[in-house]
C-alpha cells in the first residue's frame, strides 16, 4: 500500500516508526466497514468522475460505469463474452429472419436488422421507451454537429424504418460478422432531449444530461441519478418505473477519489464499501492491499482485454529485421515478470487476442525465455558481445534502443527496469525515456518518433485489429497522423485477413481467419506481447452477484444481480 | 495615493491581457489533445470521428486564431463553455470556487491566527523552551509532505476512530450544514497546519526585529504596559513584512490546494485548474488562472496601500 511506502521512505527516526505502528494498528482496527450491518445502501469508490452523463458524448470509463446502472443499451457483451440483448427482446440473426442480407446499389452487401424494444421498458419519469426515441437518437447520431464521439454506427445506418411503437428496422450499409451488435446506439429520450437538440451545434452544450442530470426522464435502467455533485459523487436511487427484477440497494453512491492511497483509506474507514475493478487500484497496489487486508474483503482478479505490449518501430533500421525482434522476445522472461511483479495474476500474452476471446487460438509460435537462442540470433546477424557485455556490429555501432512508456505509471516503470536488465543480459542496451501519456499518445506515437514503446491496446470481444495492424492505418503526414498502426507494420496478408474477417459470417471460417492473423502476428512480431492486464475488484464480504466481465461492459450492467448476503 | 492606485490598476489590466496570451499559448503548445486521448480509450472510435470532433471543438485551428476568437468573446463578457465539465465556464467555476473558499478562508484565518500567537510568543522569549517548541512545530509543518499529513489524518480520524468522514464535501443526499462542516475538518486542519508553520516563521522573525527597535525601548521607558508595547507598537510594525507574504498568499484562496483536494477528494479550484490545463480546456483554465492572477494582484495593491497605514513613514505620491 502506498502509505506504507511513505513510511519506509520517511520513517528513519524512531518517532516515525512509532507513528507508523500507531497508524498501522488503527488502520488494521478500521477494516470493518462502518454501517456494514445495514446493507441497504452501497457506496462505490472509483478513481474518475464523468464529465458528462450523455451516453453518446465523450468516452469515459467512469461514465460507462454509472450508466451501466441507469441506462440500458440495446446489446452488450456479457461475462461469457457473448452478445446479449438488454433493451431489445431478441438478437437479430439470419437464422431467425430478423437480419436480412441485402444487395446494395453499389454492389456491396448490406443488412436489414429488426429489433423490438422490451414492451415494459420505461424512462424513470414513466414515459414508455418507444421507437420515437430510436428515430430521435438516429437523428442526433447522424448530425455531424451534435458532438457524438463514436458516430461510426450512425454513419453505417442508411435508414430506419419504424414498424410500430416498439419495433424498428435498421438498414445498415455493410454486412459484418458482428452485425447484431449495436451497443453504440445508446438511446436518448426524445421527450426530454428534443428541445436541447433544436440547434444541433449547441446540443453538446445543452443536453439535459449536463444541464439537468437528475431529471428522471433521462434514465431507463434499474436506477436513476438522484444527486449529481460534480467532481465528488453521484447518488443513485431505484427507478420507480423499472419493470425488470428490482435492485437490492435503496441507494447507491458512486464516489470519485482519484488518489489510490486515499481510495484505500476511504475503504478502510468505511466511507466506501468497495473499490470498482474497472476504475480502481492498479494490480500492484491491489496485491499489496490484499496482503494487508485481504481477509476482511473479497478480492477478485479478472484478466481482461487490456493488452500490454511493446510496439517496435519497424522504420528503425535494426528493428526492421525480424530476427532482431525474435531475439528481443527470446531475451525476455515474461513469465518471471508476471510471477514476481504481479503474483502471476496477469497472464502472459502470446498475441493481441485474449484466450477468452472466441477468435483465440493456442496454435501460434510461442517464445519462451531462451537467452542462448537470442544470443545465437544476434551473433549470426553480426552483433557481437564486447568486453562491456554489450553488442556491437562491425562498424562499432552499439545494439541500443530507446524504450519509453507513460511517465508516472509505477507498474510500467517497474516492468521497464526489469526489461532493461533482462535485455542487458543478452547484450542489448536499453535507454529509458518516458513521457507523459498525452505527449506519448498525442505526439510521439502518431509521429512514430520512438524505438520501443510500452503501452496497452484496449480492445473488445472479436475486435478486428484494423486500426492497429492494417497498412492503411499507419500514421503519416498524408493522413494527418491519425492512424494507430504506430509500428508501421505492412503485410498484404494481414490486410487481406483483416478485410476478410470483418465480413465473414461463418464462425468456423472466421475462427480460421483469426488463427491465421494471430500466427502471422506472432511470427512477424511487429510488437512484443507482454500480458493481459488484470482488474482488481475489492468487495465487501457481504456483497454477492458481482461478475467481472473482463471486456468493456462494466459489471454495473448487471446491478440487479448484486445483493447482500444475510 | 489615488494616482498610485490608478496606475497600478492599469498595470493589472495590461498584465491580465499578457497573462491570458501566455497561458493560452502554454496550454496550446502542449503536445496532444483530448480527442487523441479519447480515441486511445475507445477501440471503436474512427479517425473520421477524431477529425470531426477536432473541427467541432476548434482544435484544428491555428493557436493564434483560437486565441483571437477567445479574446473577442471574453471582451464581450462571454467566457465560453468548459468542454471538460460540460457546462458554461462560470457554471463549472462558481461551485468549485465556493468549495475552495469554504476550505481556504477558514484555514487561512486559522493559520494566520495561530501564527500571530505562536510567532509573537516565540519572539518574546527567544531561545527559550517555548521558542524551541514553536521552531519544532514550524520545521515539522514546513517539511512534512501535505499528502502524508492528509493520509495520516484520514487513517487516524476516519479509518481508526471513525470520527470524521474520509473524503468528499458532504454525505450523498445530505444537505445538513453540520455534515458539511464535518467534511471540512480534516482538509482545513491539513492546510492550517502546513500554512501556520510557515507563517509563524515570518511572524516570529518580524516580531523579533520589531521588538529590538528603538521606539519599543522608548515605549517601555515611558511606562507602557507589555501588552500595549507588543500589540500596539511591535505587532503593527512587524505586520509590514508579514502583509507582503499574506498578500502573495491571497491568490491561493481562489486557486485552491491541489494536493489537499486530491487526497480528500474535495472538488475545489486546485483540482479544477489541474484538470483544465491537462485536458486542454482553454476556456476554463484561462478563466480560473486569470481569476487567481487578478486576486493576487489586487491583494498586492491592497497590501501596498496598507503599508501606508501600518507604517507612517510610507507614503504614495
Amino acid at each position: 500500500m502506498r502509505f506504507m511506502n511513505v513510511f519506509r521512505e520517511n520513517g528513519r527516526t524512531r518517532h516515525h516508526r512509532r507513528v507508523a505502528l500507531l497508524v498501522g494498528l488503527l488502520a488494521w482496527g478500521g477494516t470493518m466497514p462502518a454501517g456494514a450491518a445495514e446493507h441497504e445502501a452501497l457506496s462505490i469508490g472509483i478513481t474518475q468522475f464523468p464529465a458528462t452523463l450523455n451516453p453518446n458524448i465523450d468516452v469515459m470509463a467512469a461514465k460507462s460505469y454509472v450508466l451501466g446502472m441507469t441506462l440500458r443499451p440495446f446489446t452488450v457483451y456479457d461475462a461469457e463474452w457473448k452478445l446479449a440483448c438488454l433493451l431489445c427482446t431478441e438478437l437479430p440473426s439470419i437464422a431467425n429472419g430478423l437480419a436480412i442480407p441485402v444487395d446494395l446499389p453499389d454492389g456491396k452487401k448490406g443488412v436489414d436488422l429488426t429489433y423490438t424494444i422490451r414492451p415494459d421498458a420505461q424512462w424513470a419519469d414513466g414515459v414508455p421507451v418507444t421507437t420515437a426515441d430510436v428515430r430521435f437518437t438516429y437523428e442526433v447520431g447522424r448530425d455531424p454537429q451534435s458532438g457524438i464521439s463514436n458516430a461510426e454506427l450512425y454513419r453505417r445506418i442508411r435508414a430506419i424504418d419504424i414498424k410500430d411503437e416498439k419495433t424498428f428496422t435498421l438498414h445498415v450499409d455493410k454486412l459484418t460478422f458482428d452485425y447484431a451488435a449495436i451497443q453504440d446506439f445508446m438511446l436518448l429520450p426524445a421527450h426530454i432531449e428534443r428541445e436541447a437538440f433544436a440547434a444541433p451545434a449547441e446540443y453538446r452544450l445543452r443536453t439535459r444530461y449536463n444541464t439537468d442530470p437528475t431529471n428522471p426522464g433521462l434514465y431507463n435502467g434499474p436506477y436513476r441519478v438522484a444527486e449529481f455533485v460534480a467532481g465528488s459523487h453521484i447518488l443513485l436511487e431505484p427507478n420507480p418505473h423499472w419493470a425488470g427484477p428490482p435492485g437490492h440497494f435503496r441507494r447507491i453512491t458512486v464516489r470519485a477519489i482519484e488518489n489510490t492511497a486515499a481510495l484505500e483509506a476511504n475503504l478502510l474507514s468505511g466511507t466506501i464499501d468497495m473499490i470498482a475493478g474497472e476504475l480502481g487500484l492498479p494490480l500492484d497496489e491491489g496485491l499489496a492491499f490484499a496482503k494487508r487486508h485481504g481477509e476482511a474483503f473479497q478480492i477478485v482478479y479478472k484478466p481482461g482485454l487490456v493488452y500490454e505490449h511493446i510496439d517496435l518501430n519497424l522504420a528503425h533500421p535494426v528493428l526492421a529485421d525480424r530476427r532482431v525482434r525474435e531475439a528481443l522476445i527470446l531475451g525476455l522472461d515474461r513469465e518471471a515478470i508476471s510471477q514476481s511483479l504481479f503474483a502471476g495474476r496477469q497472464p502472459v500474452a502470446a498475441t493481441f487476442v485474449n484466450p477468452l476471446d472466441l477468435g483465440y487460438t493456442a496454435d501460434t509460435p510461442r517464445y519462451r525465455h531462451d537467452p542462448v537462442r537470442a544470443a545465437e540470433l544476434l551473433d549470426a546477424l553480426g552483433w557481437s558481445k564486447g568486453g562491456d557485455g554489450l553488442r556491437r556490429n562491425a562498424q562499432g555501432q552499439k545494439l541500443s534502443f530507446e524504450l519509453m512508456t507513460t511517465a508516472g505509471n509505477r507498474s510500467r516503470e517497474l516492468v521497464e527496469q526489469v526489461l532493461q536488465s533482462q535485455w542487458r543480459r543478452i547484450g542489448v542496451d536499453i535507454r529509458i525515456k518516458n513521457e507523459p501519456a498525452r505527449v506519448m499518445f498525442g505526439e510521439t506515437l502518431p509521429h512514430r518518433r520512438f524505438d520501443m514503446a510500452m503501452y496497452a491496446w484496449i480492445s473488445s470481444p472479436e475486435n478486428v485489429p484494423r486500426s492497429i495492424l492494417h497498412s492503411s492505418e499507419i500514421p503519416s503526414a498524408a493522413n494527418g497522423f491519425v492512424g494507430q498502426n504506430a509500428t508501421g507494420f505492412t503485410s498484404p496478408e494481414m490486410d487481406r485477413l483483416i478485410d476478410a474477417l470483418e465480413i465473414e459470417l461463418d464462425p468456423t471460417a472466421r475462427k480460421a481467419l483469426w488463427a491465421e492473423a494471430q500466427r502471422l502476428y506472432a511470427a512477424e512480431l511487429p510488437s512484443l506481447p507482454l500480458y493481459f492486464r488484470s482488474d482488481v475488484f475489492i468487495l465487501p464480504k457481504w456483497l454477492t452477484g458481482v461478475r467481472p466481465t473482463g471486456n468493456q461492459s462494466p459489471t454495473t450492467l448487471w446491478i440487479t444481480d448484486w445483493s447482500a448476503q444475510p | 495615493m489615488i494616482r498610485f492606485a490608478a496606475i497600478r490598476l492599469v498595470e493589472i489590466i495590461a498584465m491580465l491581457a499578457l497573462m491570458s496570451f501566455v497561458i493560452y499559448a502554454l496550454i496550446g503548445l502542449m503536445p496532444g489533445d483530448p480527442i487523441d486521448l479519447m480515441r486511445s480509450a475507445d477501440p471503436r472510435m474512427s479517425a473520421a470521428d477524431a477529425a470531426r470532433l477536432k473541427a467541432l471543438y476548434g482544435l484544428d485551428q491555428p493557436l493564434l486564431l483560437r486565441y483571437a476568437g477567445w479574446a473577442r468573446q471574453a471582451l464581450a463578457g462571454d467566457l465560453g463553455y468548459s468542454r471538460l465539465f460540460a457546462a458554461p465556464v462560470w457554471g463549472a467555476l462558481l461551485p468549485r470556487l465556493g468549495n475552495s473558499l469554504l476550505l481556504m478562508v477558514p484555514s487561512f484565518v486559522l493559520a494566520f491566527t495561530i501564527a500571530l500567537g505562536l510567532g509573537t510568543l516565540a519572539a518574546r522569549h527567544p531561545r527559550s523552551r517555548l521558542d524551541g517548541a514553536v521552531n519544532l512545530f514550524c520545521f515539522a509543518g514546513i517539511s512534512m509532505p501535505t499528502f502524508w499529513l492528509a493520509l495520516i489524518l484520514i487513517l487516524v480520524f476516519a479509518a481508526g476512530f471513525g470520527w470524521l468522514p474520509a473524503s468528499g464535501i458532504a454525505t450523498a443526499g445530505s444537505s445538513d450544514i453540520a455534515d458539511r462542516l464535518r467534511h471540512l475538518v480534516m482538509p482545513v486542519t491539513t492546510l492550517t497546519l502546513v500554512s501556520a508553520a510557515s507563517y509563524t516563521r515570518y511572524v516570529r522573525s518580524a516580531m523579533r526585529e520589531a521588538l529590538a527597535q528603538d521606539h519599543i525601548r522608548t515605549a517601555r521607558a515611558k511606562g507602557a504596559s507589555e501588552a500595549r508595547v507588543v500589540v500596539h507598537h511591535a505587532l503593527r510594525s512587524a505586520l509590514v513584512p508579514v502583509t507582503t507574504i499574506l498578500a502573495l498568499s491571497f491568490g491561493g484562496l481562489v486557486s485552491g490546494a491541489l494536493v489537499t483536494e486530491t487526497m480528500f477528494a474535495y472538488p475545489g479550484m486546485g483540482k479544477l485548474i489541474f484538470d483544465a490545463v491537462m485536458g486542454n480546456d482553454y476556456n476554463l483554465a484561462l478563466a480560473a488562472l486569470l481569476l487567481a492572477t487578478v486576486v493576487t494582484m489586487v491583494a498586492n495593491l491592497v497590501a501596498d496601500l496598507a503599508y501606508a497605514w501600518l507604517d507612517p513613514r510610507v507614503s504614495y505620491r
